[in-house]
C-alpha cells in the first residue's frame, strides 16, 4: 500500500524481499546499501539473530528521485527466510508493493524454493492479495555454484507467469540492482494504472 | 491491493496541529504519527537527532508483532503500550484501527499525563483519518500524480 502525501509532495512504497532460508535476501539488501550514495539511503536495520539469521526483518529506505515534483521513496524490506517464522513473516507483507522472490539456485534448495514460493502465495491471500496481481520479480540466485541447476528449470517451477526475471550473484552484486530497478518499475507502473 | 493511504493539504496541516499540541500539553520530547504499514506521516517535537524513517518502520514492526501475540491469546490487538527506559519511554496506540500515535517522554513528565493527552489527541486524529478517508474514496477526489506519468519519466528515475 503506498503512501501519497499532496502536502509533502512524496510517495512511498513498499517492497519485500521473499524466499526460503539462505537464499540471499538480507545479502541483496546489503550490497544495495553498500553502494547507494548516503544522501540517497537511510539506515540499513537488520533484526537478526546472534548467528546473524534474520529474526524479524531486514529494513533500507532508499529515494530515487523525483517523479512530477514528488520524491519517490521505496522501503525494502526481508523477510525471515527459516519456515518456523511463518508468523513474522505474514506481518511483514502487510502493505506490500512489490515482492522480490529470490530463489535459490543450488539443486539441493528447490524444494524449500517452491515450498517458500507456495509460502508466499497462502501469505499474500491471507492479507487479501492475489499473487498474480502484485508486482512481481523473480531473481534467480547463486548462479556461480557448481550445483546451480538451469534457468529453464527454475522457470518452470517459479515463475510459469513470466514475471521479469533476473540471474544473480548477490555477493557480487550481479542482478541485484537490476532486480531492484525492474520491481520499482513494475510498482510504479501500478500506482500509474490505479491513478 | 490495500486502500492506499493518501495525504492532503488541509488533513495534513491539522494532523501536524494536533501532534505539535500534544508534545506541548504531554511535555512529551517527541510525538509520531507512524502508519501501521510503516511509513511516518507525522513527527513534532526534539526530531533532530531522531532517525524518523527507522523509528516508523520498527514501530509498525513492534505493533504488527504484539498485534500477532493479541490475536494467539484471543484479543483483537493490545491498544496501547508502554516500554519504560532509565532515562525515555516510549507510549504507543492505535488510533482508528490504522495508524499508531507514537510519544517519547523523559522523567519531567508523568505517564498519567501522557495518557491522558494522548486519549484526547487520538480521539481528534481518528475523525480526520475518517474524514481522510472518506475523501480518498469518494470520486471527487484528487487524481493520483501518477495519472499522467509517462514511462519515460519512469526510465528517467533509473538513467545514471
Amino acid at each position: 500500500m503506498s503512501f501519497i502525501n499532496y502536502s509533502s509532495r512524496e510517495i512511498n512504497c513498499k517492497i519485500v524481499y521473499y524466499g526460503p532460508g539462505l537464499c540471499g535476501k538480507t545479502t541483496n539488501l546489503q550490497y544495495i546499501y553498500n553502494k547507494t550514495n548516503p544522501e540517497t539511503k537511510g539506515k540499513l536495520i537488520s533484526l537478526s539473530t546472534e548467528t546473524d539469521r534474520t529474526l524479524f526483518f531486514d529494513f533500507l529506505p532508499l529515494s530515487l528521485g523525483e517523479i512530477r515534483g514528488f520524491k519517490t521513496r521505496f522501503h525494502l524490506y526481508t523477510v525471515p527466510g527459516q519456515v518456523f517464522y511463518d508468523a513474522s513473516r505474514k506481518l511483514i507483507l502487510k502493505g506490500v508493493d512489490g515482492v522480490v522472490f529470490v530463489a535459490d539456485s543450488q539443486v539441493e534448495r528447490m524444494e524449500a524454493n517452491q515450498e517458500s514460493y507456495e509460502n508466499l502465495k497462502v501469505n499474500l491471500a491471507e492479507q487479501g492479495y492475489d499473487l498474480a496481481k502484485v508486482p512481481t520479480v523473480v531473481q534467480y540466485n547463486k548462479r556461480d555454484l557448481p550445483n546451480a541447476v538451469a534457468v529453464e528449470e527454475l522457470r518452470a517451477l517459479l515463475n510459469v507467469r513470466g514475471s521479469p526475471e533476473y540471474q544473480a550473484v548477490a555477493p557480487t552484486g550481479v542482478g541485484v540492482f537490476d532486480t531492484l530497478k525492474a520491481v520499482a518499475k513494475l510498482v510504479l507502473t501500478e500506482l500509474k494504472k490505479g491513478g | 491491493m490495500g486502500t492506499q493511504l493518501v495525504m492532503y493539504d488541509e488533513e495534513y496541516n491539522r494532523i501536524n496541529a494536533v501532534c505539535d499540541r500534544l508534545t506541548k500539553d504531554a511535555n512529551a520530547k517527541v510525538v509520531f504519527l507512524v502508519d501501521k504499514s510503516g511509513q511516518l506521516i507525522s513527527a513534532s517535537g526534539q526530531t533532530q537527532n531522531i532517525d524518523t524513517t527507522s523509528l516508523a518502520s520498527l514501530t509498525a514492526g513492534n505493533v504488527a508483532a504484539m498485534g500477532g501475540l493479541a490475536k494467539l491469546i484471543g484479543e483483537s490487538e493490545f491498544p496501547n503500550q508502554i516500554h519504560e527506559g532509565a532515562h525515555e519511554s516510549l507510549y504507543m496506540t492505535i488510533v482508528g484501527s490504522r495508524v499508531v500515535l507514537v510519544v517519547i517522554f523523559e522523567t519531567s513528565t508523568s505517564l498519567g499525563l501522557v495518557r491522558l493527552r494522548v486519549k484526547k489527541a487520538s480521539d481528534e486524529l481518528a475523525k480526520i483519518f475518517e474524514a481522510l478517508l472518506k475523501k480518498t474514496e469518494s470520486p471527487g477526489g484528487m487524481p493520483s500524480p501518477f495519472a499522467e506519468i509517462s514511462d519515460d519519466d519512469i526510465d528517467n528515475l533509473f538513467s545514471e
